[in-house]
C-alpha cells in the first residue's frame, strides 16, 4: 500500500473541508472495498478521511411516511430491520444475498453505492489496459473471458457491470439519494446517480468532486411491500450476481396490474431499468406470459460477448420468478 | 459527549485513543497503513488470528469488534481507536471456560488442519448473538414476516458462508455450530 495520511473527522462539516476538492483524497467508511482495492494498488489516495463516526447510522421513518437510512447504516442493519423487511423487502433480500456476513457488518449504505466493478481486468493492475483505471488505456476485457461483463449499455470503452446487489433494490423503490459538498445540499434520484460507461468509464456516478453521501430515502410507497429480489450466482452464497432482478408490483382486487417497477443487476454498468417493460404490464393480468412480455421490453437491444450469451435467457426467466413471487407478497 | 476515539487534547493535538484488545487497552500503530490483523499479529503477539487471503473473501481472519465479527484483513488498525476488539484468544473466559462454540468444534472434531478454526469459532460466537438477535438471512423464508428464525443446517451454512475451510471440514462444522446454538439456547429455535 502507497503511504496515505490518515484522519479521522466528527462532524459532517469537517467531512466536507476535508475532502476539499476531492482530487486524491477518499472518504473511509466500511472500507471493504477500499482497502482491498488499495492493497492491489488500484485506488492509491494521498488522503483518506475517516467518516464512519459520522452521526449518520439511523434508520428512521419520517413524518411524510419516507424511511432515511443514514449513509453509514451497516448493510447488516439495513437488513435487519423491522420496517425494511416489512416495507421494503426486495431492499432486505438484496442486502443479505450480498457479500458475507462480516463485510455485511463493515459495509455501509453510502460505501455500497460507491463501490467498484469487480471486472478482474479492473482489480489487477498487472493488465495494463483499462479505461476506467487508466484512461485511454484501453479494455483488456474485451479480448479476456466475458463471462461476468455486461450484456446492456456497454460502450467499446468498457464492457464492466456493476457489482451492488442493494443498488438494484434501490432501483425499483425510487429511492433518493442525498449528498452535501463543497456548493451545498442536493439529491439524485437513484437513476441518475450511476453513469453508463459510454467513453469516460472511470466517471462511474454524478457525484461532483467533494461530494459526500449523507442518506438514502425510501419514497412511501403503496407497492413496495410486494417486492422480491432474486440473485442467481455460480454458488449458493458469497459470489456476485451473474443475473440479478428486483421486482415490486401494484394489483388491483381483481388481480389486474396497476403499477410496477423492474430493475436488472449484473448485466450493466447500473442498475437496468427501461420504464416502456414496466409501462407495458399496466392493466395485464398479472401472470408469467405479461411477465414475459415485461421481460422481453427489459431485454431488447441486449449484445452478449463471447462469453455471456446465456445472461440473457437467464435473466428472462429470472424476471418471471421475480414478479411471481412479488405479486404474492401482500 | 467527546468522541471516545479521541483522547483529550494534550497540547491542542488530539491523539488516537487506545483500542481493547481482549479487555486491555492498547495504543494503535502510527503507521495508518497497518491493518487490524497485521497489528494483532506482528505487534501484540496475537496470532491466532489467522492470515488467510489477506483480501476479505476467506474469512481466516474473522474477529468481534464491539460485537460484530468483521474481517479484519480490510479493517485499518487506526480505525478501531477506543473500541472492544474480541480475538479468538479471548473467547474463553478467564477462567479457561470454553466459549461454547469452542466446545462444541472439540466435541464434533469441526476441523482439520486448524488453520481457518480461529475464524470460524469468532464467525460462530457472533452468529449465535445475530440469531439471538433475529437477524435474518438469505435463506431465511418470507423475510417480510419477522418471526423466530428456525436455525436449519441451511441456515447455518449461509450464515457461515463467509468463512472457508480448505480442509471441507464443513460437515462437522455446520453439526459444531448446532450444538452450540443449542447449548446456548440461543433465542432462535434449532431444528
Amino acid at each position: 500500500m502507497k503511504p496515505f495520511a490518515y484522519r479521522r473527522v466528527d462532524d459532517v462539516p469537517a467531512a466536507v473541508r476535508a475532502a476539499g476538492d476531492g482530487a486524491r483524497v477518499r472518504f473511509l467508511a466500511g472500507g471493504t472495498n477500499l482497502i482491498d482495492l488499495m492493497k492491489q494498488g488500484v485506488e492509491e489516495p494521498e488522503q483518506l478521511v475517516d467518516v464512519s463516526r459520522l452521526p449518520l447510522t439511523a434508520i428512521e421513518e419520517t413524518a411524510r411516511g419516507e424511511v432515511t437510512l443514514g449513509a453509514l447504516a451497516r448493510n447488516s442493519d439495513v437488513a435487519a430491520h423491522r420496517v425494511i423487511r416489512m416495507r421494503y423487502p426486495a431492499l432486505a433480500e438484496a442486502l443479505l444475498s450480498g457479500a458475507s456476513p462480516q463485510l455485511r457488518n463493515m459495509a455501509t449504505v453510502g460505501g455500497n453505492l460507491l463501490q467498484r466493478t469487480r471486472c478482474p481486468y479492473f482489480t489487477d493492475p498487472a493488465f495494463a489496459e483499462c479505461n476506467k483505471r487508466r484512461p485511454g488505456s484501453g479494455c483488456a476485457a474485451r479480448q479476456g473471458y466475458t463471462r461476468m461483463h455486461a450484456i446492456l449499455g456497454a460502450s467499446d470503452a468498457c464492457i464492466a457491470t456493476h457489482p451492488s446487489d442493494m443498488a438494484v433494490a434501490l432501483a425499483v423503490l425510487d429511492a433518493m439519494i442525498d449528498v452535501t459538498g463543497p456548493d451545498g445540499d442536493r439529491s439524485l434520484a437513484i437513476g441518475d446517480f450511476h453513469r453508463l460507461p459510454g467513453a469516460t468509464p472511470h466517471v462511474e456516478t454524478n457525484l461532483r468532486p467533494g461530494e459526500l453521501i449523507v442518506a438514502v430515502r425510501l419514497p412511501a410507497s403503496p407497492f413496495a411491500r410486494r417486492s422480491h429480489y432474486v440473485k442467481v450466482r455460480d454458488r449458493a452464497s458469497y459470489a456476485f450476481a451473474l443475473v440479478s432482478v428486483a421486482a415490486a408490483v401494484g394489483l388491483d382486487g381483481g388481480g389486474m396490474i396497476r403499477a410496477a417497477r423492474l430493475a436488472l443487476g449484473g448485466v450493466a454498468h447500473k442498475p437496468w431499468r427501461v420504464p416502456a417493460a414496466e409501462e407495458a404490464l399496466i392493466g395485464r393480468r398479472a401472470d408469467s406470459r405479461a411477465y414475459a412480455d415485461a421481460a422481453d421490453l427489459l431485454l431488447q437491444g441486449a449484445r452478449p460477448l463471447r462469453d455471456n450469451a446465456f445472461k440473457i435467457e437467464l435473466a428472462r426467466r429470472t424476471v418471471v420468478r421475480a414478479l411471481t413471487v412479488a405479486a404474492t407478497r401482500g | 459527549m467527546p468522541d471516545p476515539a479521541f483522547t483529550e487534547p494534550i497540547g491542542g493535538e488530539r491523539a488516537l485513543a487506545p483500542a481493547w484488545i481482549n479487555g486491555v487497552p492498547h495504543p494503535l500503530p502510527d503507521d495508518p497503513r497497518v491493518t487490524l490483523l497485521d497489528f494483532l499479529r506482528e505487534q501484540l503477539g496475537l496470532t491466532g488470528t489467522k492470515v488467510g487471503c489477506d483480501h476479505g473473501q476467506c474469512g481466516a481472519c474473522t474477529v468481534i469488534v464491539n460485537g460484530r465479527r468483521v474481517n479484519a484483513c480490510l479493517t485499518l488498525a487506526v480505525t478501531v481507536a477506543g473500541d472492544q476488539v474480541t480475538t479468538v484468544e479471548g473467547l474463553a473466559r478467564p477462567d479457561g471456560r470454553l466459549h461454547a462454540v469452542q466446545a462444541a468444534f472439540l466435541e464434533h472434531d469441526a476441523f482439520q488442519c486448524g488453520y481457518c478454526t480461529p475464524g470460524q469459532l469468532c464467525s460462530a460466537a457472533a452468529l449465535l448473538d445475530e440469531l439471538a438477535l433475529g437477524e435474518p438471512s438469505a435463506v431465511t423464508p418470507a423475510v417480510e414476516r419477522v418471526a423466530d428464525i428456525v436455525l436449519t443446517d441451511d441456515e447455518i451454512r449461509e450464515r457461515m458462508s463467509g468463512n472457508l475451510c480448505r480442509c471441507g471440514a464443513y460437515t462437522n462444522i455446520v453439526a459444531a455450530v448446532r450444538a452450540a446454538a443449542r447449548a446456548q439456547n440461543a433465542h432462535g429455535r434449532v431444528r
